[in-house]
Order: C-alpha cells, then sequence, then structure tokens
C-alpha cells in the first residue's frame, strides 16, 4: 500500500512546519515529504486540496472500558470513535476493572488493541495495587509489558507515607507519574465546584481547595524524592499557579486539562444538566479563562479528551447521583480548533497541543511527521463543522455536555501506520 | 343594537317586585362583580336584617378546564348562616344559566338553605340550563347572540349602568 | 437559556423553584391563595377545581407531614390524591426514577408531587415529560436536596404578606442550618423576587455555603448582632444527625449560641413575628417560651400553606 496525500497543507508542530506541501507513505512509514521518493508508485492518492495534513492526534485520557465494563463500551466501539476524531495514540488510565496493575492484563489489553488496528494505545499502569493505596505495583514488570507511567486515576492515596514511597520508588526508575489533584479526605462529598452555582442549586461543594491542598503535597514529594510528575485534569486558577510556580522552581512537572474544563464553567449546569457532572468539577468562568489563557501561553502542556463513556442509565438520574465523566475523543481536534481560534493562535500552535506536546508527556515518538516516522495522518477539513449528535458520535457512550453544538472542523481522513482508517462518509 | 333600559328604572322595578317576599329570615348573596354591587344596594334598599353575602362563583365554573382561574380572584364572604336561611342570589345578567348553577353549587357548601330565589337586573335569554328568575327587571324581546357581553357597571360616583361590549 | 418551568406563553407549568420566577408569578400565586383560606371555614370544604384528576404523591423520602398537606389540599380541590412511598418500594427493585414516572404517566396521572433526597430530582422528572411530549402533566417540588422548597417558600410569603402587608420595608432574617436548608433558598429567593431590602442569615460558619452573600443576603454569626431590629424572624430546622460531629458540637451548644430565646428576641423590633417550617426542636433551634408565645405565627403557616398549595395545583391545572 503507497499511498501519496496530494495538495494539501502539512502542518508539523513537532518541526515547526506549515506549508504546502504532499505527504508519500509505503510500508507504514512516511517515506516522503514534499517530493515522492525515486519509483513511488501511489496504489492510492488521496486529494487534501484545501484540507490540513497533520500528525494523528494524541489523547492523554480515553477510557476504553476495558476489562470490566465492556457494557459501557468496548475497544470496538471506542477505536472507531477514535478514528472518526483523527486520534492515533492514546494513553489509558488504568481504572478499568480489575486495574491495570498486573502485567498479563496490560498485555492483554495491548493485544486486543493490536489486533484492532486502530489507534495505539499506551497504557497508564496503576501506581499501587487495585488502586487501593496501599501498596506498590509492580512498576518495572508493568513497563516491560507496555505501560507508559503510573497514576491513581480518580482515586487519590489517603495514606501520604505510600504516595511517598510511590513515588520514590518511580523515581528509581525515572518513570513519569500521573496525579489527578484530588484531596483524599476533603470535598469528596461533594458533586459541584463550591461557588455560586452549587450554593444556590444545593449542590454539595467541592472547594478548589480539594484540588490546592493536593497539589501542595504532591509537589512537596516531587521536591523530596525527584520523581516526574505529570498533573492530570487541572480544574482552577488556583491550582494552575501552583504548578506554574513549581514549573518556574525547575521541577520536572507537565500538566494537562481536559476539553470540558478548557470550555465550560459551572454556569452550564444550568438546570440539573448531569452532562456536567464531572471530575474534577466545573469550576467558575474566571477559572476557566485561566485555563484557556495557560494552555495558550504554555503553561498547561496538552489538551486530553479525558473520554470516559457513560449509559444513559447512569446520566438519566438526579445530578449527584450520576456518574461523572462524558465522552470526548471525537471532540478533542474540534474544540482544539475553537480554543485555538478564539485565542487567534495560528493552526500549529493550536495542534502542538494535542499532538507532540501530549506525545512528549507519555514518552511517544508520535505526535510528529518527518521521515521514516510511523505514519499517523490526521487529514482535516478547517472550515468544515462537526455537529455534536448522539447519532453521529461513534463512540457507544452518547453523553456529552457539547450535544447539539456546532463546532469547527472536520475530520476526513484518518491514517494508521500508513493504511486509511477512517475516510469521511 | 337595541336600546338599553336605564339601570335606575330597572332598579325600582325590582324593588317593587321583591319587597312583599322579604321578611327577617331572608338573606342576601351578590355574585361577583355586577351581582354584587346590586345587591349591595338592594340590600340596602330592602332593609335586609343579614349581613350581606358575596361569592365568586371562579372555583365552581365548568369552563375551569379550558380557561383557568381568573386572574383576580375574591374571596367569598357568607356572614350569616346557611342552614335554614331563605336566600335571595342576585347577579346582574341571567344568559346561559352555568353562572347561576356554580353560584347554587357553592352556596350549598355553606350550609343547606330553605329556599334560594334568583334576582336579575336583566334576563338575556338564551338559557343552556333549566334556570328561571323570580325577580326581574326586564327581559330582552331580541336575542344579543353569542358576539356581544352585556354587564353592569359601576361609575366613581357609585351610579351603576348598563352597558354592551363586543366579547 | 430555558426555564423548566414556565410554558411557551410565559405561565406556570411545574412549580420547580422560586428561584428564577418572576415577581408577577409570585404574587399571582399569593393572590390566588388568598380566596383559599376561607374554604377551610366552610362547611363542606371541597371545591371542584380538580374534580377526576389525579395527582400522585410521589415521596422518594419520607415526610408524613408535608405529605399529608399537599393530599389535603388536593382533596379540598376534589382531586384523587394517589400516596406512592417510593422510598420503600420500587427502588428496592431497580427500578430508576424516570422508570418510575412512566408507569404513574401510563396511569393517567395529571400531577406529580415530588419529594427527593436528591437536589435537581424534580427537574430531572419535569424535562422527562417534556422531551416525551407529556405537556399536559404537571410536576410540583415538594422539597429536593438541599435545592428547594417552593411551596414552603410561598407560605412563609404568604404569612409574611399576612402580617406585615408590605415587602419592600422589611427586614428579615433567617436563623439556623442554611447549608442543608432547601427551606432557606426557597425563603431567600422569594425575599429577594419580593423586594424585601434587606435579608440576613444567621448561623455558625459550618452551616453557611459558600458565597451565600451572592444570593443578596447578607451573612451574620452572632444573633444579638442579626436579629436587631428585625421585622421577621425566620428559624430553620436543625436535623438531629447534624447536631453533633464536625460541623456542630451539640445541640445545647447550638442552643446557647444560636437558639431563639426571649432574651435574644428583644433585641429585634416588638412587633416582629416568628416563623419556622416544623417540626419544631424545642430547645435546640427555639425556646418553648418563643414558640408558643404571642410573636409566633407558626400555626398560621400550617394553615395558610394548605391554601397556598391549593392555589398552586389550581394554577397548575388551567395551566
Amino acid at each position: 500500500m503507497k499511498i501519496h496525500i496530494a495538495n494539501g497543507r502539512l502542518i508539523d508542530p513537532a518541526h515547526d512546519i506549515d506549508q504546502q506541501q504532499d505527504v508519500y507513505i509505503a510500508r507504514g512509514k512516511i517515506v516522503g515529504i514534499g517530493s515522492a521518493p525515486d519509483d513511488f508508485v501511489a496504489t492510492q492518492t488521496i486529494d487534501a486540496t484545501g484540507k490540513i495534513i497533520c500528525p494523528g492526534l494524541v489523547d492523554l485520557a480515553a477510557r476504553l472500558r476495558e476489562p470490566g465494563f465492556e457494557y459501557l463500551a468496548t475497544l470496538e466501539s471506542e477505536m472507531e470513535a477514535a478514528m472518526a476524531g483523527g486520534v492515533t495514540s492514546l494513553a489509558i488510565p488504568p481504572d478499568t476493572d480489575p486495574p491495570l496493575d498486573e502485567p498479563g492484563l496490560v498485555e492483554m489489553l495491548c493485544y486486543r488493541a493490536k489486533k484492532l488496528n486502530r489507534a495505539h494505545v499506551y497504557p497508564v499502569g496503576a501506581l499501587t495495587e487495585r488502586l487501593e493505596g496501599k501498596r506498590l505495583s509492580e512498576m518495572a514488570e508493568l513497563v516491560d509489558a507496555g505501560c507508559v507511567a503510573f497514576s491513581q486515576a480518580n482515586t487519590p492515596i489517603v495514606d501520604t507515607q505510600v504516595l511517598f514511597c510511590a513515588l520514590q520508588y518511580a523515581a528509581t526508575f525515572g518513570y513519569r507519574v500521573w496525579l489527578q489533584p484530588i484531596a483524599p479526605r476533603f470535598g469528596h462529598e461533594g458533586v459541584a465546584h463550591d461557588g455560586e452555582v452549587a450554593t444556590r442549586l444545593g449542590l454539595p461543594g467541592i472547594p478548589t481547595a480539594a484540588e490546592t491542598i493536593a497539589l501542595f503535597t504532591y509537589i512537596e514529594l516531587a521536591r523530596l524524592t525527584g520523581a516526574k510528575l505529570h498533573i492530570t485534569r487541572l480544574s482552577s486558577a488556583e491550582g494552575l499557579a501552583l504548578v506554574r510556580a513549581a514549573k518556574a522552581e525547575g521541577l520536572d512537572i507537565t500538566c494537562d486539562v481536559s476539553i470540558n474544563h478548557l470550555h465550560l464553567s459551572d454556569m452550564d449546569i444550568g438546570y440539573f444538566n448531569a452532562h456536567c457532572r464531572l471530575n474534577p468539577p466545573l469550576r467558575s468562568q474566571r477559572d476557566r479563562d485561566a485555563l484557556q489563557a495557560a494552555l495558550a501561553t504554555g503553561d498547561i502542556d496538552a489538551l486530553c479528551s479525558n473520554h470516559s463513556p457513560i449509559d444513559d442509565d447512569a446520566k438519566q438520574v438526579p445530578f449527584s447521583e450520576a456518574e461523572p465523566g462524558a465522552t470526548g475523543i471525537e471532540l478533542l481536534l474540534p474544540l482544539a480548533l475553537k480554543w485555538g481560534q478564539s485565542h487567534k493562535l495560528s493552526l500549529l500552535e493550536t495542534l502542538r497541543r494535542v499532538t507532540i506536546n501530549p506525545a512528549r508527556i507519555i514518552g511517544s515518538k508520535a505526535g510528529q511527521l518527518s521521515l521514516g516516522a510511523r505514519a499517523d495522518i490526521c487529514i482535516f477539513d478547517a472550515e468544515g463543522e462537526t455537529t455534536v449528535t448522539r447519532e453521529r458520535l461513534r463512540s457507544q457512550g452518547k453523553n456529552t455536555p457539547f450535544l447539539g453544538h456546532n463546532l469547527p472542523g472536520k475530520v476526513c481522513y484518518t491514517v494508521v501506520e500508513g493504511k486509511v482508517m477512517y475516510a469521511e462518509p | 343594537m337595541p336600546q338599553l333600559p336605564d339601570a335606575d328604572t330597572l332598579f325600582a322595578a325590582l324593588i317593587e317586585q321583591m319587597a312583599p317576599h322579604v321578611n327577617d329570615d331572608t338573606a342576601l348573596v351578590g355574585i361577583y362583580t355586577g351581582g354584587a354591587w346590586l345587591a349591595e344596594r338592594l340590600h340596602e334598599a330592602l332593609g335586609i336584617r343579614h349581613p350581606l353575602g358575596t361569592i365568586d362563583v371562579s372555583f365552581y365554573r365548568d369552563d375551569y378546564a379550558a380557561k383557568g382561574l381568573h386572574p383576580q380572584l375574591r374571596r367569598s364572604d357568607i356572614p350569616f348562616d346557611m342552614e335554614g336561611r331563605s336566600v335571595i342570589l342576585v347577579d346582574d345578567v341571567l344568559f346561559t344559566g352555568r353562572t347561576t348553577r356554580a353560584a347554587l353549587n357553592e352556596l350549598f357548601d355553606y350550609g343547606r338553605p330553605a329556599r334560594v330565589d334568583l334576582a336579575v337586573l336583566v334576563d338575556r335569554g338564551e338559557r343552556q340550563l333549566p334556570i328561571a328568575a323570580r325577580f326581574c327587571g326586564h327581559t330582552l324581546a331580541t336575542p344579543l347572540g353569542g358576539k356581544q357581553n352585556l354587564q353592569l357597571e359601576k361609575a366613581d360616583n357609585g351610579s351603576l349602568s348598563l352597558r354592551l361590549i363586543d366579547a | 437559556m430555558h426555564n423548566p418551568q414556565l410554558n411557551a406563553h410565559g405561565e406556570l407549568q411545574h412549580l420547580l423553584s422560586l428561584d428564577g420566577l418572576p415577581r408577577e408569578i409570585l404574587t399571582a400565586i399569593l393572590d390566588t391563595a388568598e380566596p383559599f383560606t376561607e374554604v377551610a371555614e366552610r362547611e363542606i370544604k371541597k371545591l371542584p377545581i380538580l374534580r377526576g384528576k389525579s395527582i400522585f404523591n410521589l415521596f422518594f423520602e419520607n415526610s408524613t407531614r408535608t405529605r399529608t398537606t399537599f393530599e389535603i389540599a388536593a382533596k379540598r380541590l376534589s382531586a384523587d390524591v394517589i400516596n406512592l412511598n417510593v422510598a420503600t418500594s420500587s427502588t428496592n427493585k431497580g427500578e430508576t426514577l424516570l422508570d418510575t414516572v412512566d408507569n404513574l404517566c401510563a396511569m393517567q396521572a395529571d400531577m406529580f408531587v415530588v419529594r427527593h433526597a436528591s437536589s435537581g430530582a424534580p427537574y430531572l422528572i419535569a424535562e422527562h415529560l417534556h422531551n416525551t411530549r407529556r405537556h399536559d402533566i404537571h410536576v410540583i417540588n415538594a422539597g429536593d436536596g438541599r435545592h428547594a422548597h417552593p411551596t414552603q417558600g410561598l407560605l412563609d410569603m404568604y404569612t409574611i404578606r399576612h402580617y406585615k402587608q408590605d415587602f419592600t420595608g422589611l427586614v428579615v432574617a433567617i436563623v439556623g442550618d442554611v447549608l442543608h436548608s432547601r427551606v432557606a433558598r426557597s425563603q431567600i429567593a422569594a425575599l429577594t423576587t419580593l423586594g424585601v431590602p434587606e435579608v440576613r442569615v444567621i448561623g455558625p460558619k459550618t452551616l453557611m455555603p459558600t458565597d451565600l452573600n451572592k444570593l443578596g443576603v447578607r451573612v451574620f454569626h452572632d444573633m444579638r448582632e442579626g436579629l436587631r431590629d428585625v421585622d421577621v424572624v425566620m428559624m430553620l430546622r436543625l436535623q438531629n444527625e447534624r447536631m453533633s460531629g464536625p460541623l456542630l458540637p451539640s445541640g445545647q451548644e447550638f442552643f446557647k449560641v444560636w437558639g431563639l430565646t426571649p432574651e435574644k428576641l428583644a433585641v429585634a423590633r416588638p412587633d416582629a413575628i416568628v416563623m419556622h417550617p416544623g417540626p419544631m426542636n424545642r430547645g435546640v433551634e427555639i425556646d418553648s417560651a418563643v414558640a408558643d408565645g404571642t410573636q409566633a405565627v407558626i400555626l398560621p403557616q400550617v394553615t395558610f400553606g394548605i391554601a397556598v398549595r391549593m392555589a398552586v395545583m389550581s394554577m397548575l391545572g388551567s395551566n
């Protein structure tokens, strides 16, 4: 299979390239940019006139719900969603059932994913056994099995001594630890940002301090242990300030924000819209504005979908009882473009947050288009539009706060290892 | 348009009819709004012993489901014991009979009167229920049809007059 | 944003919360309640307004008292009342809230009176009725989580108007556990909408929700400061399970600091009225001398509550 992508505008943030160039693919790799190698005879030519050619997107958090929650989603359904979203690499949080705390499970997941031959998966292993925050997981074994980092997902470690040891142990090998800033025993009964909206609606609040208290602890432990941290799903301006200061201090810390927190605030809860029941909670408009600005300055490294398919039964209940989370992998590109447009950023800078930056956090060579690189490519129409409806979402989870929205950008082709795995219908 | 009779003339005629039938046992109940004004004047002119009652029949109307509650509901007020009383129900205009039906239903929720008579200033005919006024100031010779409402109006100086309004 | 309480004509479709209802609608409900108060004095305390209508009391949380007041109101309007104590029936069988609603709709329900432990549950039902195009079915919120108890808020407003006539010159204090109180939220929404210039809340910091001042109230922690020259004192109930724990050391200490005693009430205006949504904890929120005193209007509140609920039901039934 030899593919010639013709007449498109190539944007590769990793190499600061934004120009009209053709791309040539053979044997799953990029064999030519700008000019074809000798003897190249395309078996397929994709006309990308007026379209953008960029690296396949890299998503730092996509729950595929396997193993354990196959009633919510399966690898098959969610991989189709990833393809429709132009996402070719995904990091998978360890909160499956059982959690990703055993090499065998991780190997099975990687094997299943590889057989499907869609997006590449990068499992994030459980930092502690069963995510219980008591005993360390076999980190070295898990890395051999395919894990790229370690995390507690949404279950913070209660015992600070254990967290300290886990960071020390991970630092022994130089593994990056991904932590969601949640204080284990503060605001844990809350369901919405502790502010005017929650007060008005009578929803138990989660104070911003639940994020900052956790960050103070994490950053101090990172100082003590030398562990590399990745802070996941920042939600507040105050939390952001702590991460920014830690970076300025020289600590090896990266962070991300989700598409939901980048665009929404607690005002969007409106009259108890359960689609806005998220973890962390949507915070104030001031927080959202700070997150948007920080993603533009680079203080926040990456944007992720925090894709969490949830079925209707878990959402069509009163707000407090609803399962937190939203589907999102198909919205990553459109919502990145929407943010980029509103901040008047170039496509190059916009795409950097969903390609090379997250790839570097994972420690992968994905997210770039260079000669010899794996041919994972997204071709999209920046002038096109994505309308979010239950019918059009490929994910088995149909619940997102963006239902009914018209978003900028439309994925036309998704190429994985030199094969066209999605073509716009 | 038919010439409307003078309200004061009709009022005098009504008093003449009613006076022989009023005694110590008689109580007057006016139906909001026109009937209540009329009843107030009758009450004084006839020297009724029991205090005047007034009712708002909105709660008892049969078109509640279609029309809903009137935005300005009045409080019904029956300041005498209904049990065994001889009641004269007073309304300004008798038309379909539905208002009278509602008023009768409401009266009986206060107790069991010995008898109930109906007094109206004008009977415009076109009844839809088997109801008749015992005392009536005037009967319209030609039906107005459904296009016009006939109602009593009260001026700032307290004088009453009849008016036709397009429905 | 579409207000789920109002229909396309701006009329009341459901009563879910007082927050977000225009002043005209609040006033119309209070005005409509006025003639209903008289019905209780009749020999036959029944009006034919909702004859043939089925009203389901859907209580996912037990409350005999509230359920009874709705039941009386519905019966005085001649409706058929069906009480469902869902807390003990279908949820155990795995049926969801909306399954239950669909089932009752199939039994030709005309109105739901909903009590639920989760804030927003009646909104979920109203939204579901909207999405399934059952626009002729109405929902009354009889208390949802910490969010709202609109009929209680309305009967409180009726009581205040009855004794004070006008809202626009009043100073009103709400005392106690505002954090967990749906009653307080409905009172605050109604008082501010009806033009009360000064609404105060008084209680310990542990029982005050965040950003309460943004709801248009002044927050006090000291009783004598907060009660000074007020026209109306609205006490809140303190739930037993909250009297000792991380929020409060004990019911006794709460009474000592925030309980309404004749001494503390003395700093209010001499004609101040004292209200309580019931049931009262004597010796915790309120001293018996105040509860049984001449300034208390706690029993009239209950009587007015029936008329207000009749007014709401008859207005919804005709919209």
